[in-house]
């Protein structure tokens, strides 16, 4: 019995050192670290690091971030975790010693609460996005990058297949032809799912809960993200899928591109446009470096990658946007709008109120 | 007095940890909702506790983990039977594979449940999709390996004498089984239900995927006041009643375990060959095992599903970034990152496990100094039993300024994890050194042996193996831990579990394929590890080679 | 009223139990003595009917217990260290059968001070097993095993936890309760005193196998080899001419090995062995002796008390004959 826990024994020390030096303790993160190298004042003028603040869905593809340091001398490192409630929190509780330089992901959802924490400064970026994606209120803080309306999807296919006609407006969901076909993400866990229940306040005003009452009557399953709703349950997503009709992206139908045509439609008159917003924060370390960020995240590489890395709509009207993008995922014209303000105001208020009505 | 002046003075550092990395942290959020405008406004936050929301929520969390921790247990305790104490072929590698589950991303979970008990699977005729019982099952899932090792541990080396002479004495086997094993493995069926309703009580995802948003619990509540809706006040009265709830149930679980504890003379009972009587407890584990099994063949059967065909092209992608780029790295980077942040959170975890450990399993010499390690004891279990939400923001405001710089630091998500991993390599450990017969060190200190050495040559012999047996548990639920990751970990070195959550949340049939293929890779290693660790521990705890 | 019959249990390779034939009348209490090792356990568990037999039988009152489960035997099982259920009190773990058995609460509680009043116990009803002494705890799994009256009681080394004067003590009650109740006993120990202080019947056992059987003064005074005379206690045995003088003085017929306990020789006048003292040792109930003695060497003997022997001196020594045992010849390997 003696031989095999000796040799037990040596393995298992072989084995810890062997793993000791996988560890992360050793792997020289310290040159990275920006919150000591940039303090002392003269990162600002030689380049040195731009920490982003981001949520987890922000994607820039390694060839930008190459291109973005070789002509700015700045060191990019993005700090992407949570989502973007998460990241509008983190923003506002730490507005008086910021996680970063830059922050991007807030969407016209979120705004406001950040805004009025004082998280951002104010930022003129070289590059003027279109005024319609501006904020009324913080548009001097807070620089529009990307849109990306929140449409209630189709599965045409499968309506084809069983000959009805497809739903094209919020009123039809509760027409009993489309009972139990619809499925959501809840307002209240999922992005899409608070951008769609905007969608019918909007349409709505204060009759919503009677709209989300007979949406629920009609079937409408509520469920907790869009990935559920769309792998789980929508037919041209899963294979157990068995709602043809969800709440998606307007750009969703260029992804079930098969022989040249697309299966799903988005249908454009049931829209909300959410737009992301990127801002300098205050008393950020590199300020400078934050700024050179945001004209770079407006400018035509960016802009131009957007759809492909983040399935999102470029902000400036001249970068180009993938053919399929183009041929399949047109955008709404006319979206359903709520203020940033209102949307602040209201949001526990209605968020309670449709916890109970999806609870009854 | 001069001993409890010791204790205290062991037990500083890790109470210091614990007081940086979860205290700190805790208090700092909670007080952002007690403090309005600068001055103390503790009427806001007493008014939320009256809300009937509140109750409704606060009830539902007790009932649904309640539920999921008994069922947790009854399914358990004959699988930790069958898998611990019967020559089963093939043992070693069903109970590494029963930690799977533990290690699984809920988000993959959650849609795997979602395929067997949606609308058109092949389970969708039970109607279960988006009901409570859908909630329960997947937490049973998650949290069964839990109740099985735990138990089945103590199984092994309880004294099987009481039970014959109880037989003899006429005693069925069923009654046996109720008057004499099941109070045997009382203290250890406590603590595994204690770390299971823990579990349960702060389950975050899987409620939200399983419940279709119609269920809240406190967790999920706090999440959403936090950072949807932005009621600090609200979210720290639902933090500070959590805080309350959990003291209370480690209170109590104190108590039932504070019983004489037969497993406290470590034998090594041999497995025995299955005989007719075991039946029943080998059909049930055969029934939970299939049960388990369910979910997780989905995934795999979702991850070699490559078109209308079958092929191997999702995990040939693991090594790129995705459709479109969805990732930063690809997923075997991913899986690099994981592994090397579960080592440090691994020896974080044990390093201040094993003195906890230690610490609480002294004996004591005076009422005050059992008090004090009881505290102590308790005291380390509550990382298991607090919002991560509240903890992740805790870390964001309270360790930003030199010398707690550390919400940029590498180790920050290691750190986060052992805190989750310490409840367990605590519980795996104390059993052990409680069963050392306090005589060898004094035998060895009137040798002439100094405290470090009696440590050395009488604690660590003892130790080794289930201190072996700890690092898998930590090092699997670090490779699992998302809850905290997915809010600390950086964009340029995410942990598998992250990426897994990415690839499923971006569009494409690829990244989805790619999202399974990855869960399975993860379960693979988690597996092998378990495996390793399997073929290292000694049946039983405390037996020498 | 119990039989054993060709009883052979097998693990894998080894045998731990080799071709037992055994008989128990009712009322008898049996020992099973053998070293560490020899398979005794293993017989008992086998009675008990948590062994499995690789072959053989054992009966009951003339029925087999072939795959009769152990609650359903009637029997009572005693171990070394009491194996009391740890959780329960005292009162309780001495009524655990008779509740098994659904007997009415009142019947229990008086059973339960009739059976604590016989081990010596009283008032102890609600402690629990964790604060009491290691013979106390003997004594409640005593009361435990005796509670329902079983046909058959299994002892297993019930006295070889305790020290020496509690052993002592606690053989002779154990002796006399279980005379009392009546009860038939299979007792199986290692330790030759546990035997004769309890049973009334040895059986030996070695390598598995039982060497000799039969009333313990039988066994006791014709241990069938050497070793066999070792075990029960004796103190040595002698060969070729130290037996042939030691029969001689004793006035036996000459035999080739004789077993002869420490006080088989003692100083008397009239002695026939001359022999000097090497060392004295005074016990309360005799002298020791280390003697030389002519034609036997180096041997312990013994003096009555009072005796003033010391070393260097000249004695005589005569041979008790109750005190040794002629061992048979062994039959060619």
């Amino acid at each position: 019995m003696h031989r095999p826990s000796v040799r037990a024994a040596l393995t298992t020390v072989l084995a810890t050192v062997a793993l000791a030096g996988c560890s992360l303790a050793g792997t020289g993160d310290e040159a990275q670290d920006p919150a000591t190298s940039s303090s002392d004042g003269a990162a600002a003028e030689a380049g040195g690091p731009v920490v982003l603040a981001t949520h987890e869905s922000f994607t820039l593809p390694k060839k930008l971030v190459r291109q973005f340091e070789a002509e700015t001398g700045y060191e990019l490192e993005v700090r992407a975790a949570g989502d973007a409630g998460t990241l509008a929190t983190k923003l506002s509780l730490t507005a008086d010693n910021p996680i970063a330089d830059a922050a991007f992901g807030i969407d016209n959802t979120f705004a406001s609460r950040p805004l009025d924490e004082g998280a951002f400064a104010e930022v003129t970026p070289t590059l003027t996005p279109p005024a319609e994606y501006a904020l009324a209120e913080g548009g001097d803080r807070l620089v529009p990058i990307d849109s990306a309306s929140v449409c209630v999807n189709v599965d045409t296919a499968w309506f084809d297949a069983e000959g009805i006609e497809a739903p094209r407006t919020l009123a039809d969901l509760t027409d009993p032809a489309y009972a139990d076909l619809l499925v959501t993400p809840g307002a209240s866990t999922s992005s899409p799912g608070m951008a769609f229940f905007l969608a019918t306040v909007a349409e709505y005003g204060d009759d919503w809960p009677a709209y989300w009452t007979d949406l629920l009557a009609n079937g409408a399953k509520v469920v907790d993200g869009w990935e559920d709703a769309y792998y789980g349950d929508f037919t041209a997503g899963s294979e157990t899928g068995t709602r043809p009709i969800v709440v998606s992206y307007d750009s969703s139908p260029a992804f079930t591109v098969t022989d040249g045509a697309t299966t799903t439609a988005a249908l454009l008159d049931t829209c909300f446009r959410q737009v992301e917003y990127a801002g300098v924060l205050a008393g950020a370390d590199n300020p400078d470096g934050a700024e050179a960020l945001i004209d770079f995240l407006l400018g035509d590489a960016v802009q131009s990658a957007l759809p492909e890395s983040m399935y999102v709509f470029p902000v400036m009207p001249d970068a180009t946007v993938p053919a399929d993008w183009a041929e399949f995922a047109p955008q709404p014209t006319d979206p359903y709008e709520v203020t940033p303000e209102e949307i602040s105001a209201n949001r526990e208020q209605w968020l309670t109120e449709w916890t109970d009505v999806i609870s009854r | 007095m001069r001993r409890l002046l010791a204790l205290l003075a062991l037990a500083a550092g890790p109470v210091l940890v614990l007081g940086v990395l979860f205290v700190l942290p805790v208090t700092g959020m909670v007080s952002e909702g007690f403090f309005v405008d600068g001055s103390f406004a503790p009427g806001a936050v007493l008014e939320v506790l009256a809300r009937p929301r509140v109750h409704r929520v606060a009830w539902f969390t007790v009932w649904s983990s309640g539920a999921a921790t008994l069922l947790a247990v009854v399914l358990g305790l004959p699988a930790a039977y069958v898998l611990h104490r019967l020559a089963l072929p093939g043992r070693a590698a069903v109970r590494a594979a029963l930690l799977v589950p533990f290690v699984l991303p809920t988000v993959v979970v959650g849609v795997a449940f979602r395929q067997l008990l949606g609308e058109g699977g092949p389970l969708g005729f039970l109607d279960l999709d988006g009901t409570p019982v859908a909630i329960i099952c997947g937490l049973v899932f998650f949290n069964l390996a839990v109740v099985i090792r735990t138990v089945g541990v103590a199984w092994e080396s309880l004294d099987p004498r009481p039970g014959q002479a109880a037989a003899a004495l006429g005693a069925s086997p069923s009654q046996v089984l109720r008057t004499v094993t099941l109070p045997a493995l009382r203290p250890a069926i406590v603590g595994a239900a204690t770390i299971v309703f823990l579990f349960c009580a702060t389950a975050f995802g899987i409620v939200l995927t399983l419940g279709g948003v119609r269920y809240s619990t406190v967790e999920t509540e706090i999440y959403l006041l936090t950072t949807t809706v932005f009621d600090l006040q609200a979210a720290a009265a639902l933090s500070v009643l959590q805080i309350v709830v959990v003291v209370a149930l480690l209170a109590l679980a104190a108590r039932l375990r504070a019983t004489p504890d037969p497993t406290a003379h470590r034998t090594v009972t041999p497995v025995r060959a299955v005989r007719r009587g075991d039946a029943p407890a080998v059909v049930a584990t055969l029934v939970v095992l299939v049960a388990m099994l369910l979910p997780i063949l989905t995934l795999v059967l979702g991850s070699l599903t490559v078109g209308d065909g079958w092929g191997l092209a999702n995990y040939r992608a693991l090594t790129t970034t995705g459709d479109n780029q969805a990732l930063l790295v690809p997923v075997t980077a991913a899986l690099v990152t994981s592994l090397r942040t579960a080592v440090d959170a691994t020896w974080m975890a044990l390093l201040v496990g094993v003195s906890v450990a230690l610490i609480v399993t002294r004996r004591s010499h005076s009422v005050a100094e059992r008090r004090v390690r009881s505290t102590l004891d308790g005291f380390f279990m509550l990382p298991l039993g607090v919002s991560a939400v509240t903890l992740g923001f805790g870390f964001l405001i309270t360790l930003d300024q030199p010398p707690l710089d550390l919400r940029d630091s590498p180790l920050l998500v290691p750190m986060a994890q052992a805190l989750v991993a310490l409840p367990l390599v605590v519980r795996t450990l104390a059993p052990v050194l409680g069963g050392i017969d306090d005589r060898q060190r004094q035998a060895a200190a009137s040798l002439g042996a100094s405290p470090l050495r009696t440590l050395v040559t009488v604690d660590l012999p003892v130790v080794w193996k289930p201190m072996l047996a700890a690092s898998g548990f930590a090092f699997a639920a670090s490779l699992g831990e998302f809850g905290a990751t997915s809010f600390l970990a950086r964009d340029d070195s995410p942990t598998l579990p992250v990426v897994i959550f990415r690839l499923i949340g971006h569009p494409g049939e690829m990244n989805y394929g790619m999202a399974l293929a990855a869960s399975v890779v993860l379960a693979a290693a988690t597996t092998l590890v378990m495996l390793a660790v399997e073929r290292l521990r000694v049946p039983g705890v405390g037996a020498l080679a | 009223m119990l039989q054993l019959t060709d009883v052979t249990v097998r693990y894998g390779d080894t045998v731990a139990v080799d071709d037992v034939t055994l008989d128990l009348a009712a009322g008898q209490v049996l020992a099973v003595l053998g070293p560490s090792g020899c398979g005794k356990s293993t017989l008992l568990r086998a009675v008990a009917g948590l062994e499995p037999l690789t072959s053989g039988s054992i009966g009951c009152d003339g029925a087999d217990l072939a795959g009769v489960p152990t609650h359903k035997r009637g029997f009572a099982l005693m171990f070394q260290d009491g194996q009391l259920f740890a959780h329960l009190t005292v009162a309780r773990n001495v009524a655990y059968a008779l509740k098994l058995r659904r007997t009415p609460s009142a019947r229990v509680a008086a059973r339960v001070r009739e059976l604590l009043e016989l081990v010596g116990l009283s008032g102890y009803d609600d402690r629990l097993p964790g604060t009491l002494s290691g013979g106390e705890r003997q004594r409640v799994a005593l009361a435990r095993a005796l509670a329902v009256e079983p046909r058959l009681i299994l002892l297993d080394e019930p006295l070889s936890a305790l020290d020496a004067t509690l052993r002592e003590r606690l053989a002779g009650d154990l002796r006399e309760i279980l005379h009392a109740a009546g009860t038939t006993a299979l007792l199986v120990t290692h330790d030759h005193e546990e035997a004769f202080a309890l049973a009334d019947r040895l059986a030996v056992m070695r390598d598995g196998r039982v060497v000799q059987s039969g009333a313990i003064d039988e066994v006791w005074r014709a241990p069938v080899d050497e070793e066999t005379a070792l075990f029960l206690g004796y103190a040595r045995v002698l060969r070729g001419t130290a037996a042939a003088s030691v029969l001689a003085a004793a006035g036996l017929p000459a035999a080739p090995a004789v077993a002869v306990r420490r006080s088989a020789l003692v100083v008397d006048e009239a002695g026939e062995v001359a022999a000097t003292v090497e060392s004295a040792r005074v016990t309360p109930e005799q002298v020791r002796l280390k003697v030389v003695a002519d034609g036997l060497g180096a041997i312990d003997a013994v003096a009555p008390l009072g005796t003033r022997v010391s070393p260097g001196d000249a004695v005589r020594l005569s041979v008790d004959v109750t005190r040794l045992a002629v061992l048979p010849i062994r039959p060619p390997a």
